[in-house]
């Protein structure tokens, strides 16, 4: 999908006007293994950009989620606290995590989907 | 053997040991065999005073109660008492069985959702619960509400420090209190109105930690009825002797949502490949070598024989059996108490609070109490000024099964002349 921007701590973000959707990536999804619980903040609190605001536990390990860019917490995926699986069903769809309304300017570290496809295949 | 060691003298090996501890000379002749040198030893060792259980009216956290004899039977097996928390866990089903038994009797025990394999006491576990209400609120105060262990409450300032933790006393929970941490019965043995210090947390959006004695929950409301968050205890009453003040057990059980911030091992049940049911760890992700900085706690151990011990005593003397000690324990602290108050200048140092088998009581001079009752071999009560200073002249005694209604008269007759 053409817009969707990616942070080296491996989450995606998609932007609507002054509204952001977050998930964790499917190259994440796959280092992670089966997804077994996520640890989620609560809607209204604000986040700074590569701020921890969460966990995300799988089978094999507990990683911290780190906002992408700052903004306030709009909604969080509800559905994941009963099928967290979702995430490495459908990461970029289903599988979200949070939405976010913008606070800040999105960083210039993002990267496109061609940016983080060499970054995952070189780690540069 | 010293210069192997890298210490130049035998003084030097026993310096952390207090001189007045030590013993100067042990007047042991040269050339004694083995037997003679046990026998030797014997004889001084008669001339050790050690307070009868049944004559022994101290509590204070650690008490003496009944152990039967199945208890040390099933810990004293090889497989157990020789087993460290296996580091390929899954190979020991027993070991991880019996560890699953003890978090659901301490589970059914304080009406909780899940319980741990067990830590290290009761001061650890109140600070391993505070941890959880600081991670689960993000809010940095604990509030110490009435008379808690004090030494727990220094366990817990101790714990505190390293993690910004300040740990306030008072009955007024606020926006920044993480916890507030009750003990029922308290310190002094009184009850405590354990739903509504629930309800001052709740009110401010703390959790409330309950740290109770085991035997009280016989025929106490348990934590989780009236809405406690965590449950935290000392063990010790549960097949566990005094030992000089350990190895005991504490425990902690909370509600199932703060499972994730629950420290240390936890064991589930699971099932094989050909569907035999097994026992594994559970939850290994909020444990510090996966988590690592981020986890609640960095305990990684138990006290899987303490422990082992409590679950063969809970189960050995069963519900029926814990509420027919905690009964008896309770009637004779009450007769005990209604005698003692009767003596001239002796008072209830706290006359309208209830208490379940130990109780704070006015005298005219503790020390001269004490000493008196010393020279009758008896072990009197605990002098509660040394850690509260409104508590001057207060000594706080307990009951249990194991003081006869003899060693009661005993007492009474010892302090009354």
């Amino acid at each position: 999908m053409a817009g969707r921007l990616y942070t080296k701590s491996h989450e995606w973000l998609t932007v609507e006007g002054k509204s952001a959707t977050v998930g964790i990536t499917d190259f994440a999804q796959s280092q992670l293994g089966d997804v077994v619980f996520l640890e989620l903040p609560n809607p209204g609190r604000k986040l700074e950009a590569n701020e921890s605001f969460g966990v995300v536990e799988s089978v094999k390990a507990a990683s911290d989620l780190y906002a992408p860019v700052s903004g306030r917490v709009a909604a969080v995926n509800d559905k994941l606290a009963g099928k967290p699986e979702l995430i490495n069903s459908d990461p970029y769809g289903d599988g979200w995590i949070l939405k976010l309304d913008l606070t800040g300017e999105l960083s210039k570290e993002l990267m496109d989907e061609d940016a983080y496809k060499k970054f995952t295949e070189t780690g540069a | 053997m010293l210069a192997a060691i890298g210490v130049d003298s035998m003084e030097g090996l026993l310096v952390d040991i207090p001189e007045s501890l030590r013993i100067p000379r042990l007047e042991l002749p040269n050339g004694l065999s083995e037997f003679e040198t046990m026998a030797q030893i014997a004889s001084l060792a008669a001339r050790n005073r050690a307070y009868p259980d049944r004559l022994t009216f101290r509590g204070g956290g650690v008490y003496r109660r009944f152990i039967p004899a199945a208890v040390a039977a099933v810990t004293s097996k090889p497989e157990f008492y020789t087993a460290y928390t296996p580091y390929q866990p899954e190979a020991s089903q027993g070991t991880l069985q019996a560890i699953y038994e003890f978090q659901t009797l301490i589970a059914e025990l304080t009406a909780l959702d899940v319980a741990n394999a067990s830590l290290y006491d009761g001061a650890t576990a109140v600070a391993e619960a505070a941890m959880m209400a600081h991670v689960h609120t993000g809010r940095n105060e604990v509030l110490v509400a009435g008379y808690l262990h004090p030494e727990y409450v220094e366990v817990l300032r101790g714990f505190g420090e390293g993690r910004g933790i300040k740990v306030k006393k008072g009955f007024e929970p606020t926006a920044k209190t993480a916890a507030v941490v009750f003990q029922q019965p308290d310190f002094l043995g009184l009850l405590v109105d354990a739903p509504d210090l629930t309800r001052r947390a709740h009110d401010v959006g703390a959790l409330a930690i309950a740290c109770v004695d085991p035997i009280s929950l016989a025929i106490l409301a348990p934590p989780g009825q009236y809405g406690a968050d965590i449950a935290v205890g000392e063990g010790q009453q549960l097949g566990l002797s005094p030992s000089y003040g350990g190895p005991h057990v504490g425990f902690v059980a909370c509600r199932k949502d703060l499972v994730r911030r629950l420290p240390g091992r936890l064991i589930g049940t699971s099932h094989d490949a050909e569907g035999r049911r097994g026992f594994v760890l559970t939850l290994t992700a909020r444990e510090q070598h996966i988590r690592r900085e981020k986890a609640t706690s960095n305990i990684c151990t138990n006290h899987s024989l303490c422990a082992l011990a409590a679950s063969v005593y809970m189960t050995y003397m069963g519900a029926e059996g814990m509420r027919h000690i905690a009964e008896v324990s309770f009637k004779r602290a009450h007769a005990l108490a209604d005698r003692l108050a009767r003596l001239p200048g002796w008072e209830l140092a706290f006359p309208d609070r209830q208490f379940l088998n130990e109780f704070p009581i006015r005298v005219p001079k503790a020390a001269v109490v004490n000493r008196k009752l010393a020279r009758k071999g008896i072990l009197g009560g605990l002098d509660v000024h040394r850690w509260f200073r409104e508590l001057n002249g207060v000594l706080t005694f307990t009951c249990t099964e194991v003081n006869d209604p003899g060693a009661l008269d005993e007492l009474v007759e010892a302090v009354s002349r």
